[in-house]
């Protein structure tokens, strides 16, 4: 008796569960083709405030083994909890290229998004981007960088806004540049930006920014500094004296 | 028949005579009385903040954090505010600063934010049900619980509980606000604000009073239809008309429309003759500093005061804009847009400069019959039905008053009276995005257009609308901080008349009121010689190589630039510096050398400013080859030791200069009068 029903019970759960696999399947448009990598195109390495849709959308190529595009091919975008994809799966358009628009979730950090095709052989091939959400005061501090650091510190120059990079005998780190910003300390920074390049044995054309600035407005803006860094920054965290 | 002997032999164990029966009803009770203290022991927090123990344990700074743990439920309880929070049970680390490589939550720290959670608890910015003790009941909105956790993107709404003005930190709740002044939301729907005023409009729709002047039947028909496929950048509405609507609507305002007396002219100049004459005049006027073009790759090439001008041609009578060009505040007084000292040859050629950038497409397939005298009474009704004149002037018609409901505590509507769409969740910021994103989804009979916003534009809408709430209403005075009323400074006099009629505020930003395209002049008498504004008005260019120039020149006559020039001097003065502290000219030599080697090696100015043009390059402040003829040697002298003082946000920095250094750069500085030497070469 017990054993009917407990078979009864599997039939109908692998009935269901195959009913709803259906379904999602019949959801999404079919794949036609099969790429063999993923490749970005544009859109990794975006800085927007926490739970914003990234200024660009993040578009992804889909290659074969020769490096051509493939249209056709199936893609998913997936992230950790809280980011958004909009659309979060489709097929690669005709020059083998899906763009997805990309809402950050709710912390400030970094974000790892993944996105996903499935090849010939029916595996899965990753594509991994990162994206940096921005709190509060890494918000302040990136408003105060646009409006005092920038023109400096970005070598990109647009019609709207032209660098002064290029002018410069001695040329100001940009503030993704890990490689250097990370070993500095926070209290270094600090005195840079308090009291200029001279501070601590650099270039005067740095000028300092103590009178201008507030405390606060200098902790935000380091705040921004450590968020944007690439290679990420990490915490030194907390130094113990020992016996 | 085996069950039933069974239950009878554990009956007779259970309660078989009257010790069992005593023994067992204690048990039963014994345990029911457990349940309780287990539940509590077994509770969701109390796991938490085991968790939380376990996990401090292994950190370097154990001791201190086990200090500062207090277990059982915590609360922080704010009666003023209406606050009791439970969320610190949970979030047992929120205020540890050492946990800030903890990623895992409930056991992050606070991300630095500038307020005090003791002084504020967690629900007045994060929403939530503050008293429950589990996260399900504390973050989601059940039956009982209305408030779910507000998601993270609406987050700066909370700051706008208190904070009515600009706040340099929430920039999403910023654009929300201005949206909703600047796309005239609140021209139909009413939003008070909590310090008693009412939120105003700040775009400025044509009246359509005078409307048979300026366009055609056929383009207010095209118009209507789709305001979008007129101008990319419109920000009127698709009202969603059928084809009957848009031509009784047409019929009626072009019937209603009064003429005003010489706005239409026929000039008999001819126009230039080379046929890039009219580009040219278009660049050399700065029109593009306010109106934009589409060009042929899609782009937007051009700045948003003015109506977008793309395809123009397609919608002007040419005797309108002829009359326009040679001086618009005939048709509209009020208007922003400066009134250029056109000669007629000027005005043809600008005109059929702008007539040609037309359209086919537009009005290709709009064949109107003549209207009918029912025709017209229809679309009276239509304008009244759909509310045209909470927005636009038209004659005849008074503005509704309440047409849309009141947006004041929008954002605290409790979701029981929300009427939600199929599929979609059932929270609060979601029935606003929604609703702004397809109004008549929710009912086909309803009057809100629909508006075409971008996704990060509906997060900021969204944003603002959340920040219009109960609580906004109700928070102790204390809290409160108002906005800076705009103030409604007009310059005064015969010079006030002329900078009216050449719109100065519309780029330039005098004392408080006015665009921010161009400087602020508050203090301009202050900062300027006579002499150069003079020459300046007179052609005026950039100072700034690295800018473009868009202050356009308006042919004005000698007359008319000294009594501006007079006024500008004698009135906007700042109290700070006095201009005849210091003299122009007469600085020693030593001094200017002393100036000219601080300037290159204590403060570097050169990375930023040009003073020799064949050795600096920094172009993007000033130039100052010419500034000993531009400036006041006070103005620079008071520059040299607070530049924000000022100029609010200027980027160069206050070195905090001592009097001596101050005094060597203005020396140095005006000694630099490049300009004037070659002026006077010139002539």
């Amino acid at each position: 008796m017990t054993r009917r029903l407990l078979a009864i019970g599997m039939i109908s759960i692998a009935m269901l569960s195959t009913g709803c696999a259906r379904k999602a399947l019949s959801l999404s448009p079919k794949a036609t083709a099969f790429g063999s990598a993923l490749v970005e195109s544009s859109g990794g390495k975006q800085i927007a405030a926490i739970g914003s849709i990234l200024p660009q959308p993040v578009v992804v190529q889909v290659n074969d083994e020769q490096g051509n595009a493939v249209t056709g091919a199936s893609v998913q975008f997936s992230g950790p909890p809280g980011v958004t994809f909009d659309p979060a799966s489709g097929i690669s358009d005709s020059s083998g290229q899906f763009a997805s628009n990309v809402s950050l979730g709710g912390m400030a950090g970094r974000y790892q998004i993944t996105a996903a095709t499935i090849n010939q052989a029916g595996k899965r091939v990753e594509l991994k981007l990162e994206e940096i959400a921005l709190g509060y005061q890494q918000v302040l501090g990136r408003q105060l960088n646009d409006q005092y650091c920038d023109r400096c510190h970005n070598p990109e120059s647009t019609p709207e806004r032209v660098s002064n990079y290029d002018n410069l005998e001695v040329k100001p780190h940009p503030f993704t540049e890990g490689e250097t910003l990370n070993k500095m300390s926070d209290a270094d920074v600090a005195a840079i930006i308090n009291h200029g390049g001279p501070a601590l044995n650099k270039s005067p054309l740095m000028p300092p920014y103590g009178y201008t600035l507030s405390k606060t407005e200098i902790q935000a803006l380091i705040a921004y500094i450590r968020a944007v860094s690439d290679p990420p920054y990490k915490t030194p965290g907390l130094v113990y004296a020992k016996n | 028949m085996g069950l039933k002997n069974k239950l009878i032999s554990l009956w007779q164990q259970l309660f078989g005579d009257s010790i069992r029966a005593f023994g067992t009803v204690s048990l039963v009770f014994l345990f029911s009385l457990a349940i309780a203290p287990a539940k509590n022991y077994f509770s969701e927090w109390r796991h938490y903040q085991k968790q939380y123990l376990k996990m401090i344990r292994s950190r370097g700074e154990a001791v201190t954090l086990q200090r500062h743990f207090q277990g059982d439920i915590q609360q922080i309880w704010l009666p003023e505010l209406g606050v009791v929070d439970r969320c610190t049970t949970c979030h047992v680390g929120l205020k540890e600063a050492s946990l800030v490589d903890v990623s895992r939550q409930p056991f992050r720290k606070h991300p630095v934010i500038p307020h005090s959670i003791d002084q504020f608890g967690c629900a007045m910015c994060h929403r939530g049900q503050g008293p429950a003790t589990t996260a399900e009941e504390a973050h989601r909105s059940t039956l009982a619980w209305e408030q779910p956790i507000l998601p993270a993107k609406y987050i700066e709404s909370s700051c706008g509980q208190c904070h009515q003005g600009e706040l340099t930190g929430t920039p999403r709740l910023n654009e929300g606000r201005h949206l909703l002044s600047s796309y005239g939301c609140v021209h139909c729907h009413t939003v008070k604000l909590p310090d008693g005023t009412t939120m105003k409009a700040t775009d400025d729709p044509p009246s359509l009073s005078h409307i048979a002047d300026k366009t055609t039947r056929e383009w207010i028909y095209a118009w209507l239809k789709d305001p979008k496929a007129y101008a990319a950048t419109a920000t009127m509405p698709n009202f969603k008309l059928s084809d009957e609507e848009a031509r009784d609507i047409s019929a009626f305002l072009i019937a209603n429309s009064q003429p005003v007396p010489g706005d239409n002219v026929t000039l008999t100049a001819k126009a230039a003759t080379d046929p890039s004459a009219g580009a040219s005049l278009y660049g050399e006027s700065f029109c593009a500093s306010c109106h934009t073009v589409q060009n042929a790759a899609g782009n937007l090439v051009g700045g948003k005061l003015g109506p977008e001008l793309t395809r123009v041609g397609s919608k002007v009578q040419p005797e309108w804009l002829q009359a326009w060009l040679r001086n618009p505040r005939i048709y509209d007084p009020p208007t922003g847009m400066p009134h250029y000292r056109f000669n007629d040859e000027q005005v043809v050629t600008l005109a059929g400069f702008l007539e040609a950038k037309t359209d086919s497409d537009l009005l290709a397939n709009v064949h109107l019959d003549p209207a009918t005298p029912e025709q017209i009474a229809h679309g009276k009704r239509l304008v009244t039905d759909y509310g045209c004149a909470s927005c636009h002037e038209i004659g005849g018609i008074k503005k509704p008053e309440n047409f849309a409901p009141e947006l004041s505590r929008i954002g605290s509507k409790a979701v029981n009276q929300l009427i939600f769409l199929p599929g979609m969740s059932h929270t609060l910021p979601d029935y606003i995005a929604g609703k702004i994103g397809d109004p008549r989804a929710f009912s086909p009979g309803l009057k809100m257009p629909q508006y075409r916003f971008s996704p990060a534009q509906m997060d900021s809408l969204t944003t603002a609308l959340l920040s219009l709430n109960e609580r906004s209403h109700s928070l102790p005075p204390s809290l409160e901080v108002a906005a800076t009323p705009e103030s409604n400074y007009e310059p005064a006099g015969e010079a006030g008349k002329l900078m009216h009629d050449l719109a100065c505020v519309s780029c330039h930003r005098i004392n408080g009121h006015g665009g921010d395209m161009a400087p602020d002049l508050s203090w301009e008498g202050s900062s300027v010689q006579r002499q150069w504004l003079v020459e300046f008005l007179k052609n005026p260019n950039t100072l700034r190589p690295a800018l473009i120039r868009r202050m356009p020149k308006f042919n004005l006559t000698d007359s008319e630039i000294n009594e501006l020039t007079d006024y500008i001097m004698t009135v906007y003065q700042s109290p700070a510096v006095d201009r005849d502290s210091l003299p122009l000219t007469g600085y020693s030599p030593a001094q200017v050398e002393q100036g000219k080697q601080l300037f290159y090696s204590k403060y570097a100015c050169q990375s930023c400013h040009i003073v020799d043009p064949k050795n600096d390059k920094g172009y993007i402040a000033p130039t100052l080859t010419q500034v000993g003829s531009r400036l006041t040697a006070a103005w620079i002298y008071m520059w040299m030791k607070n530049p924000q003082a000022l100029r609010p946000g200027s980027i160069e920095p206050n070195r905090s200069m001592n009097d001596e250094d101050a005094r060597a750069l203005t020396a140095f500085l005006m000694a630099q009068k490049g300009s004037a030497r070659q002026e006077a070469k010139k002539r």
